[in-house]
């Protein structure tokens, strides 16, 4: 029976990390659906790029209030992790804050810990107050009704249900070893969580590490849970942040892909030693589908941007066209992509592994024409977004196989292009007339 | 414009067995639409007055697909950057300026890889290797204390990341330079990209171009400055949108160069 917390603790723990486990398996099948793309270029420059923009929130602090707060909680994440370790270990070993013995590093530890906790407190108020109270517009676009909201304040709920627990932890810690309680041996700084101590005033020995305990057990399931949190909610890019700036756009953003399928046929109409008539070969593959329609039809890494998307809406207040009332949000575009390849990894779980029809697709389904030709190409929200998210190519991509597979264009596009291919203008006129400027 | 313009096409060069320094690509807008016409003879007369040995296509010229492309039309943008290309190479052109800054991202960009490759620059780069070597001086003051803000083109700045060098040549106008709240990486479009210029607007509660116009006019210009045909008319429509046509000039960098020279 000594070993019950232990055995109890293990099977938590596994549990926790085994379901998250799962999820990640899920979500990397899911991205995989998605078309293949070389992004095996300049990895230096792909590193550095993730160095800062991910690690360094270059992009971040573009707005400095939002940024430095982002910073804080950012920080304060990953340092007070460490203190996860510890409590890992002494679940499954039975021990009592281990590190103890780092003697001043872990006076100092510990007590970084509390005060970024405070930190963390404060910041997340004031992301509470922007989503609430003060109502940023970019947090109460039509997109952000129902889930997406609840979403991010329970995120913020989370984190501060975590922060009291381990002040709590720390203080009743605290207390019992100025109480002098057996296991409590005096270890670590408890710069914030002290002046908690008047709450304890009066409780005995017992009730106290009842508090300890209490607080200790809720934290590690809060983290794992929190954890486990991550796959269904925008809070995903934590972890995706990493990989997607890494693999986030290149160069100039001005430029677009060139599709290769299309270069191959043009060469082909343009080659005068080619047979137009000759039979395909037989080894040639099924011309595939140009741009698309659902979301197996964009690249992999457009659906890692849909899953890493954080919902802040930093693109969409940038959006010229968002700006003067279209329906288009390119923050729509990403959460509209995540919820269909969700729903098409849904389907695929119910089906033994494959994709069934389901009479629905990411074009219309979700993104509608009006959206896709309001854009104007500006590249504002590339430039805007923190983690190095292209909504604008799946736009383009959208685009495409409206044109190429649909020819449903607007009408005006149709006349433009067809000048284009009549005249070398998007105008009516003679390609003759090109130089008449020089003498007018 | 009275002055005759000495423009040369790469037919002619040929006939005499010379390359020029320069080919000159006009763009779509700047061999047809009477505004961006405008814009196309002030560069001219920048570059003859310079002595810069320069060629067009001339008739040869065909739009450069990026209109089609960014409005979906992959297969009829690779079918102009192929036709394009192949008059390119065989005149063997190595340099290539534009005042379109939609011409000019493409030709950088997007040509290369379908076999186009040449060192592509925008007209105010241009200029300003001009005026820094000593080819080209700026005499006239007329806009000597004058306020003139610059528009970021899109394709220009945010694209192509080319943000100082307009505003330096603006400078050595003696010009008043004035920024709008956003500008340079934040600058928001004009609303003509991605084939809008070619169709109306989706429903909405303001068209692109007043909205920018009127961060234009928070700045209190004389002038307001672009670098791309489009821009132009979008702005030019804004200020009269904005019933300012009267007391604010919407003139291109080429336009306002050529008039200080
Ligand atoms: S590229 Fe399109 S979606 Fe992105 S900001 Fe510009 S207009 Fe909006
Ligand atoms: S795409 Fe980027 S900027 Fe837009 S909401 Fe998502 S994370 Fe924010």
């Amino acid at each position: 029976m000594e070993y019950l917390p232990n055995i109890l603790f293990g099977v938590i723990l596994f549990a926790g990390v085994g379901y998250f486990v799962r999820n990640v398996q899920k979500l990397q099948r899911n991205i995989k659906l998605g078309n293949d793309v070389d992004v095996n270029d300049n990895k230096a420059q792909r590193w550095k790029n993730m160095l800062k923009i991910a690690l360094g929130q270059t992009k971040m602090v573009v707005r400095p209030i939002a940024g430095l707060m982002h910073i804080i909680v950012y920080v304060g994440f990953v340092i007070i992790n460490i203190e996860v370790l510890e409590i890992i270990i002494d679940g499954l070993l039975g021990t009592h804050r281990i590190f103890a013995p780092l003697g001043i590093v872990y006076d100092f530890l510990i007590g970084s810990f509390e005060v970024l906790a405070l930190l963390v407190i404060i910041a997340v108020v004031v992301f509470w107050l922007r989503r609430n109270v003060i109502r940023l517009q970019r947090f109460v676009k039509p997109e952000m009704e129902g889930w997406p909201k609840k979403d991010g304040n329970l995120i913020l709920y989370i984190e501060l249900v975590l922060m009291f627990l381990f002040l709590t932890m720390n203080a009743a810690d605290f207390q019992l070893q100025q109480l002098g309680a057996a296991h409590y041996e005096q270890a670590g700084a408890f710069p914030v969580s002290q002046f908690l101590l008047p709450i304890f005033d009066g409780m005995s020995i017992s009730t106290v590490i009842l508090i300890e305990r209490i607080a200790w057990w809720a934290h590690i399931i809060g983290i794992l849970f929190f954890l486990n949190y991550l796959y269904y909610s925008k809070h995903l890019h934590i972890l995706l942040a990493f990989p997607n700036t890494y693999y986030g756009k290149l160069g100039p953003l001005g430029k677009f892909s060139n599709v290769e399928a299309v270069t191959n046929e043009v060469k082909l109409m343009l080659d005068p030693t080619a047979d137009p008539f000759a039979a395909p070969a037989d080894d040639a593959a099924e011309p595939g589908k140009f741009g698309a329609s659902d979301v197996m039809d964009l690249n992999w890494v457009q659906l890692l941007n849909a899953y890493t998307c954080t919902e802040c809406g930093r693109c969409t207040s940038e959006c010229p066209a968002n700006q003067t009332g279209k329906k288009l949000s390119p923050r729509k575009i990403m959460m509209d992509t995540r919820d269909r390849l969700e729903e098409v990894g849904k389907n695929i779980d119910a089906n033994q592994g494959k994709f069934v029809p389901d009479g629905k697709q990411l074009l219309d389904d979700y993104i509608t024409k009006e959206e896709l030709w309001a854009c104007t190409t500006c590249n504002a929200c590339v430039q805007a977004c923190p983690v190095s998210i292209d909504p604008l190519s799946i736009i383009v991509e959208m685009r495409r196989y409206l044109v190429m597979e649909q020819s449903a264009a607007p009408t005006e596009l149709n006349n433009m292009m067809s000048n284009i291919e009549n005249n070398g203008a998007p105008w009516p006129y003679n390609q003759m007339d090109r130089l008449n400027w020089v003498n007018e | 414009m009275s002055e005759a313009l000495v423009v040369k096409t790469m037919e002619e060069f040929v006939a005499q067995g010379k390359q020029p320094e320069i080919l000159f690509w006009v763009g779509s807008a700047g061999s047809y639409d009477d505004r961006a016409k405008k814009i196309s003879r002030a560069f001219v007369k920048i570059l003859n007055k310079a002595s810069v040995d320069f060629a067009v296509l001339g008739s040869e010229e065909s739009c450069t697909g990026d209109v089609a492309k960014r409005a979906g039309n992959e297969f009829l943008f690779q079918m102009q950057a192929m036709m394009n290309i192949e008059v390119l190479n065989g005149y063997e052109i190595k340099r290539i300026v534009t005042c379109d800054p939609h011409s000019f991202n493409t030709l950088k960009n997007e040509y290369p890889s379908l076999g186009g490759k040449y060192d592509v620059v925008h007209h105010t780069q241009y200029i300003k290797e001009l005026l820094d070597s000593g080819r080209l001086s700026l005499e006239g003051q007329v806009y000597k204390e004058k306020r003139i803000t610059f528009h970021d083109p899109c394709y220009l700045g945010r694209a192509n990341a080319v943000y100082d060098a307009p505003r330096e040549i603006l400078k050595k106008t003696n010009a008043d330079i004035v920024e709008m709240k956003r500008h340079k990486k934040t600058a928001l479009c004009c609303g003509a990209g991605g084939a809008q210029m070619f169709k109306e607007p989706e429903k909405g509660d303001m068209d692109i171009n007043v909205l920018r116009t009127k961060d234009a006019l928070e700045t209190n210009p004389n002038i307001i400055a672009t670098g791309c045909p489009y821009c132009n008319t979008m702005m030019t429509d804004g200020i009269k949108a904005h019933e300012k046509e009267a007391s604010i000039a919407v003139l291109d960098v080429a336009e306002l160069i050529a008039n200080s020279i």
